[in-house]
């Protein structure tokens, strides 16, 4: 990531340490992780413990250490989409992907993770790709859905 | 629009904006909820637009993405004005036939609601069961308003509760209104708002703080993102009024980023207000200044506990702390806050207009006025259901909710987000209020309500939500931190049939001390789901520790999926739907599941044609022999031996 950008967002905030986790996100935002140089600038412009940046960043579900595949899967498991069967749409993408929630393909296709709920309850159960919502979904529908995403 | 430096500039700029408003003028409302643009009302907007120019219609016909009306089960919903025809499940295709409706004035009747019963459509939205039963204050407004214009609100009389309350009542007389209103907090406690104000108002300090909760973590909730999407200013003049009554200067909004329109509608509705002087320094020419800053949650379910949030406010981990001294008189920065939900917050400038009188009008005893509820689940009518205090479960799930899908039977209603609880049928004609609903293992919450039906298992519930929680505790308490993940482990062993005698024991030892030990309500209140489900449905987890059974057929470990042999008629469906090929089987050959490849997703039974239901689960009980592959032919047993 461009530190001159990190410079950016930093700035935006008027380097203010309590803008910590309003900087994080956006960095999070733009780049999709938290690359540890990055970190360790936000830490040194804002003068906050590069401890306590790698607290929030690992505290706090919406932060990344690690780089994201091409495409983010989000399968809701919200409690609408538990009791209409979202576990065993996540069981069948699991098997398809070849991943665990939190973890990213080899080929960086794909990576996949669990989120409580898109408030597209009327929809369950809901999986996200990429921010495009697919309600409604079966297990057998899965594949055909993951299939466009190359 | 300039400025507005004083009442009567505000009163006056309302009457200019109603005076060029024919209220008569045709719209189209579109709603643009979470939900619907799942669905597709983007598409259908644009649509809209390009049908009303082709048309020639564009200048005449505005059409409008507005904030979610409830109805989420049947969007994309289209509302039209001024006759409120409401069409639903609306797709681009549809538009053509609409615009053309407006001009020959007729309704397409295709489009719009279909009692199921009686066979009879509803025009226009009040017709519609969902919606006549309910009591829609704070609800009503988002499919009448265009959530980014603040001329919108302005015609509906938005801001002059801020200058009643500014200019006619005093600070003093605000919080006796409040007061008197009887508000409670409508995040979870369900503590009373007005004392909770009062509090902060005589707290020594000059630097105060009123502050919105919209981190909305309880799954299945979203009431409060439909309220910030859909009409922000209401809630914004609400913690105006808020920081007014107390003596605040400074405002804050804490929003889960996870709702990047709810943070968009807000961060431009303060900006419109900034803009036209109803924030900032002396508020409508009056020596009250205030201005409002949005923070954006960044993924954590305990922020939503008032402590924890303060603390990230403040730009570090979210970790609630003791309250020895409420965080009303000591909270951010050390200093007096005022924290209070998205839907509280919106009631205030309703209670400050149409005074505390009629806002008791609705209710029980204790609890008063209107709640959002978000209906999911095993329902027919999924949405948001703005509903008196004091009606019954039972005509929500069923004279608003339309009941349950499918012919299945209600179980269940798990209300109150997490740290709720499961009620059973027999409670069904229980009040909702927030007394009367602790009174029975569960709590009000922020107003989430999962309807359950024969089919969900309550053990498999109470693991999700333990799990969940697991999952979300900050690891500040040992109770809360090692506690619930040895609940959670224990219920996963009895979800897959590995329960042994002395695990109910436990983890009610477990419970009672997260209950007794933990700091803040997440961990205080995390076995309810456990003991609530225990509570109602013991025989469940009976069933599954002693007998291996899940009585549900829900739990994967505990059932199988079979064949009937008498009934498949080879028709290959399920063998070419099924993900991991475990059905064995061939054009006129009976399909019989192969056990060991079956990953129980049970793609087989959805897919098996109704007329032929061939599939079933079975649990606790032995299999039956698969057939053996000589006699697997279908025409041969169909012949008989």
């Amino acid at each position: 990531m461009d530190i001159t950008r990190v410079d950016q967002i930093i700035d935006q905030h008027r380097g203010e340490a309590s803008a910590l986790i309003q900087v994080l996100l956006e960095i999070q935002e733009e780049h999709r992780w938290l690359p540890q140089a990055a970190m360790e600038h936000v830490s040194e412009r804002l003068q906050v413990p590069l401890a306590q940046v790698r607290h929030i960043a690992t505290f706090y579900k919406a932060f990344s250490l690690v780089p994201k595949g091409r495409h983010e899967i989000h399968i809701c498991m919200g409690t609408a989409c538990h009791v209409r069967g979202a576990t065993r749409v996540l069981d069948t993408v699991q098997d398809l992907v070849g991943i665990e929630p939190g973890e990213t393909d080899l080929d960086m296709r794909f990576s996949l993770e669990t989120v409580n709920c898109l408030g597209c309850c009327a929809l369950g159960p809901v999986m996200e790709v990429d921010k495009k919502i697919h309600g409604n979904v079966s297990p057998g529908d899965t594949a055909g859905v993951l299939k466009s995403y190359e | 629009m300039a400025r507005l430096s004083t009442p009567e500039e505000l009163e006056a700029t309302r009457r200019e904006i109603l005076a060029r408003r024919d209220p008569g003028a045709p719209s189209i409302s579109v709603c643009a909820g979470a939900g619907c643009l799942a669905s597709g009302a983007a598409e259908v907007i644009a649509a809209c637009e390009r049908e009303l120019s082709r048309q020639g219609l564009a200048a005449v016909v505005a059409t409008r993405g507005t904030g979610c009306p409830g109805f989420c089960e049947r969007g994309p919903v289209v509302v039209m004005h001024p006759d409120q025809t409401c069409y639903l499940q609306v797709k681009p295709d549809d538009v053509p036939e609409i615009v053309s409706s407006l001009a020959s004035q007729t309704v397409v009747e295709r489009l719009c609601y279909l009692d199921a019963d009686t066979g009879e459509r509803a025009i226009r939205e009040s017709e519609i069961p969902f919606y006549k039963h309910q009591e829609r204050t704070l609800l009503c407004s988002n499919i009448e308003i265009d959530s980014k214009s603040f001329e919108d609100y302005l015609a509906i009389g938005g801001y002059s509760a801020l200058a009643r309350a500014v200019f006619e009542l005093g600070a003093e007389q605000v919080l006796q209104e409040v007061k008197a209103a009887q508000l409670r907090g409508r995040g979870g406690g369900g503590f009373p708002a007005g004392r909770k104000w009062q509090g902060s108002r005589d707290a020594p300090g000059d630097d105060k703080y009123v502050i919105v909760n919209a981190d909305e973590g309880d799954p299945g909730a979203f009431m409060d993102r439909a309220l910030l999407e859909g009409n922000p200013h209401s809630i914004l003049e609400g913690l105006i009024i808020g920081g007014y009554a107390i003596g605040a200067r400074q405002g804050f909004v804490y929003v889960r980023q996870e709702y990047p329109l709810a943070v968009q509608n807000i961060r431009l509705a303060i900006a419109q207000a900034r803009a036209h002087g109803l924030l900032g320094e002396g508020i409508l020419g009056s020596n009250f200044s205030f201005d409002v800053d949005v923070h954006q949650g960044a993924g954590a379910f305990v922020c939503g506990e008032s402590t924890a949030l303060m603390t990230a406010l403040e730009g570090r981990v979210g970790e609630p702390r003791p309250k020895y001294i409420r965080s009303n008189v000591k909270g951010l920065w050390n200093s007096p806050s005022v924290l209070n939900n998205v839907e509280t917050w919106a009631n205030v400038p309703l209670i400050i207009n149409q005074g505390a009188e009629n806002f008791t009008r609705l209710g029980t005893e204790t609890s008063k006025g209107t709640k959002i509820f978000s209906l999911v689940g095993k329902i027919t009518n999924t949405g948001l259901v703005e509903a008196p205090m004091g009606m019954t479960l039972r005509d929500i799930v069923y004279r608003i909710g339309g009941g349950i899908p499918g012919g299945r039977r209600f179980k269940a209603i798990q209300t109150g987000g997490p740290s709720g609880g499961c009620i059973p049928e027999e409670l069904l004609d229980l009040q909702v209020g927030f007394d009367e609903l602790a009174a029975v293992g569960s709590m009000m919450g922020s107003g989430g309500m999962i309807v359950m039906d024969e089919d969900t298992c309550m053990v498999d519930v109470a693991r999700y939500f333990i799990d969940f929680l697991t999952d979300e505790s900050c690891g500040k308490c040992v109770p809360c931190r090692e506690g619930l993940r040895q609940m959670s482990r224990i219920l996963t062993r009895i979800t897959q049939g590995q329960g042994r005698e002395g695990d109910l024991e436990l983890l009610e030892i477990l419970s009672e001390t997260a209950v007794e030990a933990s700091l803040c309500a997440l961990g205080k209140s995390a076995p309810n789901p456990f003991l609530s489900t225990l509570r109602y449905f013991r025989q469940e987890y009976e069933a599954h520790i002693h007998e291996g059974r899940c009585p549900a057929l829900y739990c994967k470990r505990l059932i199988s999926f079979v064949i009937d042999p008498d009934k498949c008629m080879a028709c290959g469906i399920c063998r070419k739907e099924c993900p991991v090929d475990a059905i064995e089987g061939a054009k006129k050959t009976i399909h019989v599941v192969d056990q060991d490849r079956c990953t129980r997703c049970g793609t087989c039974i959805e897919v098996c044609p109704a007329r032929f239901g061939a599939v079933r689960k079975l649990s606790g009980e032995a299999l039956p022999a698969a057939l053996p592959a000589e006699e697997r032919a279908l025409a041969d047993r169909r012949k008989g031996p």
